[in-house]
């Protein structure tokens, strides 16, 4: 046993949860898949009073789509999404990007809200909700029930908007567009890995086939997953093409605030995030004119 | 504070107290039941040296809280075999030399059990390469360990055509 010492206890309905995260506000942690938390508890990176277990909380967890979109449960593991027959449809790129997301013992554990509650630079979630769009909905007995964008929710490395006090409770993602391709493409050590640096990417076109709404958003290469939105606008209303494409990854490059570590240098993060956006524009491209399926 | 659980371990139920809830599921494993075939070698989730099946998933038992597993059902090394007879993934890992030194053996092959429960890999090797990529092997027994999984998963697949017919 490594962590210092903890309390424990498991709520079994969201009210009693919010009641303890009210009575405790920064003593406690609110314990999920423990993926990223029990590393940190067994480093004694956290030393959390007392740990909210929530994963009794059944009404946590779940898909339900409907006109809306695809709401998820916090408490949803990604092997759940990873194995659901119906999500490449509903939402191709969840789909794609979850294999993508550790191993898949991690994946058994893990939940869509701790890794966005986490909010790593370099993860999947804050990457696939800042490009979807989506809604990230808050409880907590101080404020009630909130609705934050994806955009306001990520504040800076490992820092979101969430108060002590606050659980998140559910991802709504609004419906996929019709005819869009998608693309993630990120570079890792090892498969399973955080990526040294990712790239995503949403394309749709018009009749005529002039870009709509282009989306492309890099991770890994600065203190939070960044859409770029220069390079957006350069693709906007635009016909699609390889000159188009790399010199919207040039400008996306200069868009992100990229770091040094002890995996890649900031210069070489820039450069990986340069040519993952070209490659995935080049892929999305070709998912969208129906010429790559898988 | 005290705190029991109860759950069923490689087919058996165990009730354990536990005078302090950070007990993991896997000292719980070694410490209080004395089933040391699970081993501990990073303790932060990145070697998969501690995988077991927990409902049938496999899982990283030293990133569980003992805790959270009450009325889980936990299947170990220990429980693989069955009536003396190995497992087909144990008798493919042998054939194969899937292993050196064998500290992370245990934890291969039930990761290995759990990934060929999950279907997705069928016969490619770069699929269960990947399928495995949470399993790290200090020896670097990575082709062996390929070759044994793809080896079970026929002999099980034969196994399941003999039964039903
Ligand atoms: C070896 C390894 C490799 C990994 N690789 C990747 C990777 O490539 N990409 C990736 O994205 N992730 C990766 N992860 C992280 C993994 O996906 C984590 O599981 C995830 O980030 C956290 O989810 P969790 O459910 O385990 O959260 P926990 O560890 O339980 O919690 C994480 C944090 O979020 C808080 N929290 C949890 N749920 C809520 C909630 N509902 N409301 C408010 N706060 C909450 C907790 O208090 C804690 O601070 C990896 C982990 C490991 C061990
Ligand atoms: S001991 Fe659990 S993953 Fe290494
Ligand atoms: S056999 Fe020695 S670590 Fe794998």
């Amino acid at each position: 046993m490594k962590p210092a010492p903890f309390a424990w206890c498991a709520p079994a309905t969201l009210d009693e949860a919010l009641d303890l995260l009210a009575g405790h506000a920064d003593a406690a942690r609110i314990l999920a898949g423990g993926q990223t938390l029990g590393p940190l508890l067994n480093m004694r990176l956290a030393t959390p009073s007392i740990l909210i277990d929530i994963n009794g909380i059944g009404e946590l967890a779940g898909l339900h789509p409907d006109l809306a979109g695809l709401t998820i449960g916090a408490l949803t593991r990604q092997s759940t999404l990873e194995d659901d027959p119906a999500l490449a449809a509903l939402q191709p790129l969840i789909a794609m990007a979850i294999p993508h997301i550790a191993h898949r013992a991690v994946r058994n554990r893990g939940t869509v809200g701790g890794s966005l509650a986490h909010a790593d630079p370099a993860a999947e979630w804050p990457a696939l909700v800042t490009l979807l769009g989506a809604q990230l909905l808050a409880r907590s007995k101080s404020r009630g029930m909130r609705l934050i964008g994806a955009d306001e929710f990520f504040i800076t490395h490992l820092t979101t908007a969430l108060a002590p006090d606050e659980l998140l409770c559910e991802v709504r993602v609004p419906p996929s567009p019709p005819g869009a391709g998608y693309a993630v493409l990120e570079f890792a050590r090892r498969h399973g890995d955080f990526a040294v640096a990712g790239a995503m990417v949403r394309l749709t076109s018009d009749a005529g086939g002039k870009l709509t709404d282009p989306r492309l958003v890099l991770f890994g290469t600065g203190r939070r997953a960044l859409r770029a939105r220069r390079a957006e606008a350069m693709l906007a209303g635009a016909s699609a093409g390889t000159a188009l494409f790399a010199a919207a990854a040039a400008t996306a490059a200069t868009e992100i605030d990229p770091y040094d570590d002890l995996h890649a240098s900031a210069e070489y993060r820039r450069h990986l995030a340069e040519v993952l956006a070209s490659r995935a524009l080049e892929e999305a491209l070709a998912r969208m004119n129906g010429k790559r399926h898988d | 504070m005290s705190l029991s659980v109860l759950l069923s371990v490689n087919g058996v139920a165990r009730e354990v107290a536990l005078d302090d809830p950070r007990v993991t599921l896997l000292d719980l494993l070694r410490e209080r039941l004395g089933l040391t075939g699970t081993k501990k070698g990073c303790d932060r989730g990145q070697c998969g040296a501690c995988t077991v099946l927990v409902d049938g998933r496999r899982i990283n038992s030293c990133l569980t809280l003992a805790a959270s597993c009450d009325g889980a059902r936990v299947l170990t090394i220990e429980g693989l075999a069955e009536e003396g007879a190995l497992h087909p993934v144990q008798e493919a890992f042998i054939a194969h030399d899937g292993f050196q030194c064998g500290f992370c053996t245990p934890g291969q092959i039930m990761s290995a059990v759990g990934l060929i429960l999950e279907g997705h890999a069928g016969d490619d090797p770069e699929r269960i390469r990947e399928g495995m990529s949470g399993n790290i092997c200090r020896c670097g027994a990575y082709a062996g360990i390929t070759a044994a999984i793809l080896d079970a998963e026929r002999r099980l697949a034969e196994r399941n055509r003999a039964e039903a017919a």
